[in-house]
């Protein structure tokens, strides 16, 4: 049996990955794939102390997410392209100006 | 001990697989890199005695979300970081900012490993004294169907919102 900490281990490594991608990365794609690593690390989480506490609502809350993540996911890629449209570019710095 | 075995190849299949995520300059790869991680985690989940999450997993986030990053990828066909002269000479870009960020991930790093260290009772096996029906997908139905039923409804009303938001972003201009 593994321990509850190892789950979490591999769960905080995931999360802190998904935030040195966001901060780090200049590519609006590649940053929306971060906060879905960072999204799945919570997941991670939620699972193995849902089993360790016997119940069955930390696979309910993943289910939740799971949609969320398919929301924020269709409406940040629709809101990509449209800034690509306008200035030929994915880097996040490129749009600054509130209004051009 | 197989189960430890398995475990361990997962989670260093998810970590590298999402630690090559961040250091990739072609998003495609990217991508591709990312469903393999997320084919991990449901591996471990499985593991967890949560098949119906684990399967969701696949579906919904390699079979459909992922696909949707891939469908965006091909359609901009903008594969490298461009490195304008906007971009070199932005703001952003000046040596105190960029430190105050390298201080406060390092803080992250810090908060994370003592939150771990200073956790009671984790050392405990997961699901020892569990009860056995936690994985059925009957038990999460009637736990999903009545506890929570009102937050599923809302799920679906957001879901609705999400479609049309992005139908009515991603148009073109001067179409109505």
């Amino acid at each position: 049996m593994i321990p509850l900490g190892h789950y979490l281990f591999v769960s905080a490594v995931l999360f802190a990955i998904g935030t040195a991608g966001v901060f780090l990365r200049r590519n609006l794609i590649t940053i929306l794939l971060s906060v879905e690593i960072m999204l799945n690390a919570v997941n991670l989480s939620f699972v193995a102390f849902g089993r360790q506490l016997g119940t069955v609502d930390g696979q309910i809350i993943v289910f939740f997410v799971m949609t969320v993540a398919a929301a924020e996911a269709a409406v940040g890629l629709a809101i990509v392209i449209a800034l690509f449209r306008h200035r030929e570019s994915l880097n996040p710095d490129a749009f600054t100006s509130l209004k051009w | 001990m197989p189960e430890t075995l398995v475990f361990y190849l997962l989670s260093a299949i998810a970590i590298g697989a999402s630690a090559l995520v961040i250091g990739q300059r072609n998003p495609m790869y990217s991508v591709l890199l990312l469903i393999a991680s997320f084919g991990a985690l449901a591996g471990l989940y499985i593991q967890l005695q949560a098949p119906f999450v684990a399967v969701a997993q696949i579906i919904i986030y390699a079979g459909a979300i992922m696909v949707l990053f891939l469908f965006v990828v091909m359609l901009l066909n903008a594969p490298q970081e461009d490195a304008a002269e906007w971009d070199r000479t932005h703001p952003l870009r000046r040596p105190t900012i960029s430190r105050f960020g390298g201080l406060l991930a390092a803080l992250l790093v810090v908060q994370l490993a003592w939150a771990l260290l200073s956790a009671r009772g984790v050392e405990a096996p997961v699901g020892a004294g569990a009860v056995a029906d936690t994985g059925s997908v009957r038990a999460l139905g009637r736990v999903l169907f009545s506890e929570y039923v009102f937050a599923f409804e809302a799920t679906s009303v957001l879901i609705l919102v999400a479609m049309l938001g992005a139908v009515v972003l991603a148009r073109r201009e001067g179409e109505s």
